[in-house]
Formats: C-alpha cells, structure tokens, sequence
C-alpha cells in the first residue's frame, strides 16, 4: 500500500540483518538513600529494530524513557538487562565495559540542544576535524582531509567558509546542522537523534527534518528519531512506537499508526495535538474514559479473537490492522509490576491519583 | 457565540496599543525590538500573537505590564487599558494596575514560584496584599482558587518542587486570575509542558475564560495552538506586524509570506505527507510596510514580489532536493 509519493519512492527496506535490534532492554535506576534497595524501572523489556536505510520515531511524554532508551543504545548508560545488536553483533558482549571506538564509529548521536552540544571556543571546523582524525576518514592526506570537510558542509546544506566560524555566529538550525555534519563524518550506520528539532526556531525545524530524510535517502543512514512531536513524527518517520512508563505500547507504520491508534495512551497523545481542522474537538469525558484505560484497563479490544489471546502478566503483542504496516499494540489488559517509571499521567485533573 | 460576538462589536476595546515602538539601546547602536505596533483587544476577546523568538512578542507582553528594564525603552506610541493611558501610571497606579486589571502568566511556571514558599502562602500573599483580605479569608479563597483549577485544596500546604510541571503551571494561572482581571497575558504558557499536559491548560484557560470573561493575550510561536485558541491574531516578525486577520482566516488564507511558512512549519496530523518547506534559512524581510485591508478584517503588509519570489525560490529548490532523493 504506497501512503504517498514519499513513502512509495523510498529505497525498499532490506530483509537482512537490522541496522540496530534492541531485546529485552531494561534500565533501573536506585533511588533513596545509600542503603537504600528501592529502585525505578525506567526501562523493562523493549524490543526495537531498526531496519537499513529506516526511520523510526519514537514517541512518548517527558518521563516515559524515550531518552534513557536512547541513552542505553548509545552507550551512554549501563543497561541493566538486554541486548543492543548492531549489524547483528551484540555491542554489549563485544564491548564489555565501554563502548569501542568501532561502535561509535557505528552509532552517532544528535542532541537536543545545539547550544550545549557544540564546544564555544573551538570553530566549527574543530568539531569535524576531530571526528575525522579520530575515527580515520578523514583520507591519507590533508587536501583529502580539507574536500572531505567541503564536502560535509555541502552536504547538511551549509556554506563551506562557515567552516571558520564559531558556534555563536550561527543560528541554531545552523548549529544543529553541524552538530548533524559531525555525526556523518564518522560515516555510521545508525544515528540516534533526540528531540533534534525542539530547541530550533519553529519556522527552520522543518529544514532540519527535511535534512534527516535526505541523509536517509541519498546514504541509506537508519536514525532513531526521539520525539513528543506526533505530527513530526508521522512526517518523517516510516514507522513509529510509542512509550509509555518505560515500555513500549504500540508500534507500527507512522501514518497508519496515527490514523488507527489502537492503544488509550496513544489515542490519548493523538488527541492531544492541536490540529486546527478540529478545532473544539476537546471532550474532557472521552478523556477521562482513556486516561482510567491507560491506567487501568479491564477489557482488552482483541479480547474473544481466537487468533490472539489476552494476557494480563505478558505483554502480548496484537497485530492490528493489514499486516503491511507492521502495526502492533500492546494489550490492553496487561498491567506492569510495580516499581514502573514514567509519571506522565500523574497529573490528574482531579488530583486524587497524585496526593495519594 | 456570544464571545466572539462582543469582540466585533462597537464595544471600548480593554487594551488598545498604538504605533507603540521599542528600542533597545546600547553605546553602540540600539536595536528596535518592536517597530510601530498597533493592536486592540476587545472585551472578553482572545487575541493572538504569533512570532518566533526575537520578533519582539514578549517585548509587547512587558511594555502593556510596564515590566521593561534598561536597557529597553518605550520610544513612541501609546498603550490604554479601559481608556487609562498604561504609559503615564504613577508607581502607585501601577502596582493597582498590575494583577488587579492585567495579570500575566509567565513562560516557566518553575521560575515564577518561589521555591521556599509554600503555594499557599504565595496565593495569600496576593490577597493580603492586593485586595486588604484578612490571612483567614485569604486562606480560604486560596483554596477556592485551587478548586477552581482542579488542584487538590490541599496542596495549599505543597512546596512548588512538590508538584509536577502541569500542577505548578495550573496553580500559576489560579494566581493570575485570583483578582479576577479583565485582560490576562499569557506568555507561551505550555512551550515547557507535554502535548497531553499542554491540551489540558488550555482547555482549563477556555474554560475559566467564558467563566469569568476575561480578555486574554496570547503568544506563543506554536501556530496549530494559537488558531485553536484564539478569535483574532497577528503574526509578527522583526518587530512588525506581517499580518492580522480572525484566526479561521489566517489558518484558511494566509496572504503574507511569511505567514505561510509559519504555517508549513507544522506537519498536518491527518491526509497524505507532502514535502513541506518552512521559512529557508536566509530568507529575511526588511523595511517590512505598514499593514493594508486585503478583505473585511485581514490586514497584510504588502510584500515586495522579490520576498515572495525569495521564499518561492527556496521553497521549489528545496522540493527539487527532496525529490531528487526521493527518485
């Protein structure tokens, strides 16, 4: 089924080994005291993959461990239990106690904040150079090295002289340009990009996302694209999941995925954004029904198909919809243990639930 | 509805900004921040103000609450509150003036609580303070206030840092409507918050809107926001208004250049995905005219073909990137 001219012209995704895969993944953080054993599960049990040459977003709110995901997969995090694959090679039994300079050369990171990311006191040819020289592509000699930053520049769509100015003479789309421009000169596979897009000038945030695509397209880069932007989301990424409480809920092609919500949470977000063709739409009941589903779901939609049994301890995955879209949620019945992260609903509007 | 109604009517507008201009002023040079802006907001109105950062809406926000600090300066122009001139306030009109007839909701709900007071002592502060209520009364028609924002009364007794970003940003806004004002501003009230959080406040300020009937301000660069919310709105850039017209009109027909690429700049929740472009970097107005009727109500400042022709231009190179990937 081609969604559109974009969706249908896009390299086909390959069959073979995923450019990332993400088992089991789970991340506790310990909190109280020193001799505290109480702990948060910001992360428990997340299965990702990622093919070549796709874009996937991932969505959630402040709080639901969107970006202590990213930061377990880029090895800024020890994760507590699971297995981060690239090229189908476990990174994390590879590498044992930090990640190699082989995996970075693999997996690159971009931040939200282009501010924070670039250092002031160097030039923004410092930031490229270094991660030339470091991982070795920067060529045998220094006029290779010299065409190679040209070239990087071209390709994020800034000017070569650029290459002599410091990060405050550039606007921020700019900035996070280089900050892209960096991440590519190691050449990876796999770029993890969180909230990119949040900090910029709303009116230069779609460049920067136009930017993404064609890096997918014209270089076959596979991104994690980490967002609470639903309407970015769907605009980039082929296919999107979405996290709640540190697990992930519902995963499935972007655009079928937002038409057909299946699960509350995600019904939730999706009525959340402002859309202004439904302007007025806010019904606080509809609301309140699944805000008491996500929390507390006794009936499961799927519940009676023969094909696909219900659960409350596992969390079965139902297929919704035309298998093509690859479009799974979570049931509903399903009810994590306690010591769960991620208070994204403690904010009742009642307020019984957050004094409690 | 009878609200929009009341803001097309003939009736006193409660704030009427005219050619109001702002500098900025250095040893050096000095920048005008806001350039001749005029604007009025009727009874009970929402009024929008559309802009990315530095096109000089918070300015505004500052100069009608008279919050501006050197190096800024009011240069010209005229602001009046229900017929009052807001500019020629003595200290003592002025702190009458503030919360009692304006009241504003800052960006941050975090930095605008004091975090070792608790928000029951910050809500009875503006009581004793601004309305001569005794601590026991006060204290009381906090709780009311905290109600009235679906907030548990007893989190009177809460710290700030004891409350999550929604909370402390609806506990803001009780604060702001305590004295019942007539104009509320608010400024980029849920640029911080979740999508789900963020739906919320806003349907909570609707709510307490028709409640109370109080006009309000409203900035934000979040465009699919401000046409949800507001009757009419303008869109500023470089300290000018580009363009002004009811909300519908703006979302159905935007004329100014600029105004279309604000609004590609948010990807649709529904239908086919198209390439959009936003505004390409480069891309700059200048010597931006004063505003024309283009049709009852919609204001445009007249664009010289060479902008229209800049933004185009970027726009179909870009679109020529992207198919040229695409294929």
């Amino acid at each position: 089924m081609s969604h559109s001219v974009q969706s249908s012209s896009r390299p086909a995704v390959s069959t073979q080994t995923p450019a990332l895969e993400v088992r089991g993944l789970g991340k506790s953080f310990p909190i109280g005291g020193l001799f505290s054993r109480q702990s948060v599960r910001a992360l428990h049990g997340v299965d990702l993959t990622i093919g070549r040459g796709e874009i996937v977003a991932l969505v959630g709110e402040s709080g639901s461990g969107k970006s202590t995901l990213a930061r377990c997969v880029a090895r800024l995090e020890k994760p507590s239990s699971g297995e981060i694959l690239i090229d189908g090679v476990d990174v994390l039994k590879r590498d044992r106690f930090q990640a190699s300079r082989a995996f970075r050369s693999q997996l690159q990171m971009v931040f939200q904040d282009p501010f924070g990311s670039l250092n002031p006191a160097h030039r923004v040819e410092h930031f490229l150079r270094r991660s030339l020289a470091i991982h070795r592509k920067g060529g045998s000699s220094e006029t290779e090295t010299q065409q190679r930053l040209e070239e990087l520049m071209t390709t994020v769509g800034l000017q070569a002289d650029m290459l002599n100015s410091y990060p405050h003479e550039l606007s921020g789309g700019q900035r996070q340009r280089v900050a892209i421009a960096r991440a590519l000169a190691v050449e990876p596979q796999v770029i993890l990009a969180d909230e990119p897009t949040s900090m910029l000038d709303v009116s230069v945030r779609i460049g920067v996302l136009n930017l993404m695509r064609k890096l997918r397209d014209e270089q076959g880069i596979s991104m994690l694209y980490i967002t609470h932007d639903l309407a970015s989301a769907r605009y980039l990424a082929d296919r999107t999941a979405v996290m709640f409480a540190g697990e992930l809920v519902e995963e499935g092609e972007s655009l079928d995925l937002l038409a057909n919500p299946a699960h509350p949470y995600t019904q939730l977000l999706v009525s959340a954004v402002p859309d202004p063709a439904r302007a007025g739409s806010y019904d606080p009941v509809r609301r309140a029904e699944l805000r008491q589903a996500v929390m507390a779901s006794t009936t499961c939609a799927f519940d009676g198909d023969l094909n696909q049994t219900c659960s409350a301890e596992e969390p079965v995955r139902h297929r919704v919809g035309d298998p093509e879209n690859r479009h799974w949620v979570r049931c509903h019945r399903y009810r994590p243990q306690a010591g769960a992260g991620g208070h994204a609903l403690a904010t009742e509007p009642t307020d019984k639930k957050a004094s409690a | 509805m009878t609200v929009s109604q009341v803001s097309f009517g003939s009736h006193e507008p409660v704030l009427d900004v005219k050619n109001l201009t702002v500098k900025y002023i250095g040893d050096t040079r000095s920048t005008t921040a806001v350039d001749n802006v005029s604007f009025s907001i009727g009874t009970g109105e929402v009024f929008g103000l559309a802009g990315e950062s530095g096109c000089g809406k918070s300015t505004i926000a500052n100069s009608i609450m008279r919050l501006l600090k050197d190096p800024a300066k009011i240069a010209g122009g005229s602001i009046s509150f229900g017929g009052k001139d807001v500019l020629a306030m003595s200290p003592e009109e002025l702190r009458r003036f503030r919360w009692q007839d304006v009241a504003m909701v800052f960006q941050s709900a975090m930095n605008s609580l004091n975090p070792v007071l608790t928000i029951g002592e910050q809500i009875v502060d503006i009581f004793t303070t601004h309305a001569g209520y005794s601590r026991k009364e006060s204290l009381r028609r906090a709780g009311e206030l905290l109600e009235l924002v679906r907030i548990d009364p007893a989190r009177l007794k809460s710290y700030p840092h004891q409350l999550s970003g929604g909370m402390r940003q609806r506990a803001v806004i009780a604060m702001a409507v305590a004295l019942k004002p007539s104009l509320l501003i608010l400024d980029e009230p849920t640029t911080a918050l979740d999508v789900v959080v963020q739906q919320e406040i806003m349907a909570q300020i609707k709510e307490l809107q028709r409640e109370l009937g109080f006009s309000v301000l409203f900035i934000t660069h979040d465009m699919s926001l401000m046409v949800e919310l507001s009757h009419r709105m303008a869109v500023m850039y470089g300290g000018r208004i580009v363009e002004t017209a009811t909300a519908q009109d703006v979302y159905a027909n935007p004329r100014h250049p600029y105004t279309q690429a604000l609004m590609g700049a948010f990807p649709p929740l529904t239908g086919p995905r198209v390439p959009l472009t936003g505004l390409p970097d480069g891309v700059k107005f200048r010597n931006i005219p004063d505003l024309t009727e283009v049709a009852p109500g919609h204001l445009v400042a007249p664009f010289g073909a060479d902008a229209e022709a800049a933004v185009l231009e970027a726009a179909v190179l870009e679109a020529a990137v992207l198919e040229g990937a695409a294929r």
